[in-house]
């Protein structure tokens, strides 16, 4: 048995004076801040404390229409009259100003977002940059990268963005966007719009000319008018099946090109001979990264039966030095929980567990008295057919399960309507491979998890929806294609 | 006296007669009965889904190179027959010129993607240059079952331009076939029994589209549909009974004669890009060596 162990930690807080919040955001359009045709805002609020950070423009259809009305006259005027040298050097130039401000990007996506300092300094910052970079590269290269094939252009692209990881989707989107010679509408969650406003100041800064990029900020009416929008292209969205199932159904009979991001209940496969505190240093970042709000997270754990009480005694007793807490302090590695409501589907989630008679295990931490915060949650003894195996919690809740044999852990890790991701922990090379063939998936992590690159297409499989981010594939998401 | 031939479904490599038992003449323009087709029903849906999930794995993996030689099978086996395929095309109304351009154009489409079946991966995937130390590559995968509604006037290519994209990438489907027209679908099915293609890889159901096309439009375990024009009406209701399991959905409206009816753009349609991040061990010293 392994012992007790008690962390003291003294607070490390990254100071919020850094920042200059504005009492109140308007919307980007047209290269310049306009207030809102709905005359109307909401409340921002801090998840971390709950205190109020600003009051942002709620865009109707009226104001959608402007901004994609700027959109096409930019896309018809100037845009696509650019070289493709000419768009990349403007995303080289973004790219780089958004490098210059990466502390100021990192500190707004924490307080907006809660999720830890560490995370948004050390990886959605660094990466939303780095796939700027990326893709500036291609905005001259599209015609090798489809040899053989006519390619242009669509034109106005609608995207729509979640909350989880704000700045970082948000390049994911406009980066390839622009890159192929589109302009675009983007939305971003209502949750975390802050990283997309200072990118519109980003993109005043770096010269972009006028109505290749508007925000406009709001709750899903914003996106639904968005994607309704008879002059829009494409539409990009991430975010839940849900909402997704009706982007699609409300694309049918148009023009409209579609990609989705949507959701997924990725299965995280230890076999025995892995290496086992990687593993569980692995699952504790598959699952508990940005407080399991991931749509990739590995929120099913597959553990060989051999290993498994080693596995689980071994997780209980590093979820014990897990530190929830304020998401500014880089001590953290759980902060806290994005909103109201979704802590309230976790712990909804939680209790379904409970009852369904999986056993539930969750450290004894102490959690900030004020804010959306959640312990750190694994559930043994879990049927296939339970809701918490199922189903999507989106929040930092591990399911676990065991199996004897390489045949019966893709049997359960495929039978899922999801398809997002898998992890798979072996020491053989062959193994890995084999797997990676059987798993239906669109991206499979071997001795690792959660890991993103620009150079790494990603997307899923089944319910979890269709097109790919990232890489040269993530390319054909904005281009027209005729032979 | 003339023996007629009966003309029944294709599922699982077997020629049932559809389970309920129904048929419906199959006349030519100026009115001539011409035979008899199954009248397809649900079940006959579910039962040729059933067929094709059953035969995916498997035919996903065979050799791209075996998949590859079947597929050129199918093609010598259409030029064995081709006098049959004149005829029926012929009786169904069009003129000899253009039922020979029908039936040439059918084999050599399948010639064409038959030399596509072991090449598309090399154009489709990549090896991705991550920052971490991990060899990072995408290749590309069948969705799976694919349901197909095939073109409903030009019977013999449209088949030949919906199936073969799909099927070469190791999909398994199941055709509709051209509702007025099945005659040439299911002597192809002939075709397909006697060319080394696996039973259950294609399954043919003749009918009625608006009648077999909402279960298949709705099933669970279809990953894609391949649609046809088809009447509007109809053609929306497939897309939203798709959107269930968030199938696939592709309208196939090309020109069937033009070059851009065939290509690679109709292979990449019915494939899902995987990414595997296999680590990479980091050897100390080793990079500076020669």
């Amino acid at each position: 048995m392994m012992s007790q162990t008690n962390w003291n930690l003294e607070p490390s807080l990254e100071s919020a004076a850094q920042i200059q919040l504005q009492a109140q955001y308007e919307l980007f359009i047209d290269g310049k801040w306009q207030a809102p045709l709905s005359n109307t805002y909401f409340d921002n609020v801090n998840p971390a404390d709950e205190s109020h950070l600003a009051k942002i423009a709620w865009g109707n259809a009226a104001d959608v229409d402007l901004a994609v009305c700027a959109a096409r006259t930019a896309y018809d005027n100037v845009w696509s009259k650019l070289s493709g040298a000419e768009r990349g050097k403007y995303l080289f130039r973004i790219a780089r100003l958004m490098q210059e401000k990466a502390k100021e990007l990192a500190i707004l996506e924490t307080l907006d977002g809660g999720k830890p300092i560490r995370e948004s300094r050390d990886i959605d910052i660094p990466l939303a940059c780095n796939h700027f970079f990326y893709y500036a590269g291609w905005a001259d290269k599209l015609q090798e990268a489809f040899a053989g094939q006519q390619i242009a252009a669509l034109g106005v692209a609608g995207q729509i963005t979640p909350w989880n990881f704000p700045l970082l989707m948000l390049a994911w989107k406009v980066a390839p966007a622009l890159a192929c010679g589109n302009t675009v509408v983007l939305k971003p969650a209502e949750t975390t719009s802050l990283t997309a406003l200072k990118f519109a100041e980003i993109c005043q800064e770096a010269g972009l000319p006028a109505g290749v990029v508007n925000i406009v900020t709001g709750y899903g009416d914003t996106g639904a008018a968005l994607v309704a929008h008879p002059d829009v292209d494409k539409i990009a969205f991430t975010g839940s099946t849900a909402v997704g199932k009706q982007i699609q159904k409300a694309c049918i009979g148009t023009a409209k090109k579609l990609t989705l991001e949507l959701g997924g209940k990725s299965a995280n496969i230890i076999l025995e001979d892995a290496p086992i505190d990687q593993a569980v240093e692995g699952v504790i970042n598959s699952i508990f990264f940005n407080q399991g709000h991931v749509c990739c997270a590995g929120s099913r754990l597959f553990v060989q039966e051999s290993i498994a009480e080693r596995v689980i005694e071994k997780l209980k007793f590093r979820l014990q030095s897990i530190y929830v807490g304020h998401p500014l302090d880089k001590n953290t590695d759980i902060g806290a929980i994005n909103s109201k409501k979704q802590l309230e589907t976790i712990e909804r989630y939680i209790a379904i567990g409970l009852a369904e008679g999986a056993e539930m295990y969750q450290p004894d931490c102490a959690l900030p008295s004020q804010g959306f915060y959640c312990k750190p949650t694994l559930f043994t003894d879990v049927a296939q057919s339970a809701r918490i195996a199922q189903e999507e919690v989106f929040g930092p809740v591990l399911t676990i399960q065991t199996f004897r044999t390489m045949e019966e852990v893709v049997q359960k890790a495929n039978n899922s309507p999801y398809g997002l991701a898998a992890g798979v922990w072996t020491d053989k090379g062959a193994r890995i491979f084999g797997l990676s063939q059987q798993l239906k998936a669109g991206v499979i992590w071997a001795n690792t998890y959660n890991k993103f690159d620009p150079a790494s297409p990603f997307g899923g499989y089944k319910e979890s929806g269709f097109g790919r981010e990232g890489g040269r594939h993530g390319l054909s998401a904005y281009l027209k294609f005729s032979n | 006296m003339e023996i007629l031939k009966t003309y029944k479904l294709y599922i699982g490599g077997q020629f049932p007669r559809t389970e309920s038992g129904r048929s419906y003449a199959v006349v030519s323009p100026s009115g001539q009965h011409l035979a008899n087709a199954c009248q397809g029903s649900k079940k006959d849906v579910r039962n040729a889904v059933q067929a094709a999930r059953k035969a995916q794995g498997s035919w996903a993996g065979k050799s791209a190179f075996n998949r590859s030689q079947i597929i050129y099978r199918i093609a010598e086996m259409l030029e064995a027959r081709k006098g049959q395929f004149l005829e029926e095309l012929q009786a169904l109304g069009s003129d000899l010129k253009s039922a020979t351009q029908e039936v040439e154009s059918s084999i050599d489409r399948c010639v064409y993607y038959a030399g596509w079946a072991d090449k598309f991966q090399t154009l489709l995937g990549s090896v991705n240059p991550v920052a971490s130390s991990h060899f990072n590559f995408s290749v590309p995968e069948a969705m799976g079952v694919v349901g197909v509604v095939a073109c409903q006037q030009t019977a013999l290519l449209g088949f030949i331009s919906q199936v073969l994209p799909a099927l070469i990438g190791g999909n398994t489907v199941v055709v509709i076939a051209n509702q007025k027209s099945p005659l040439c679908a299911i002597t192809l099915a002939e075709v397909l029994a006697t060319s080394d293609v696996p039973g259950g890889v294609v399954n043919i159901l003749t009918g009625e589209v608006s009648e077999m096309l909402p279960t298949l439009s709705a099933h669970m375990d279809v990953n894609a549909l391949s649609i046809a024009p088809i009447e509007a009406k109809l053609q929306q209701k497939a897309q939203e009974e798709a959107i269930d399991n968030l199938k696939r959905v592709r309208i196939f409206a090309e020109p069937l004669y033009a070059e851009s009816a065939q290509g690679l753009p109709y292979i990449s349609d019915f494939q899902e890009i995987k990414t595997t991040w296999h680590p990479v061990e980091q050897i100390a010293g080793g990079a500076g060596g020669y």
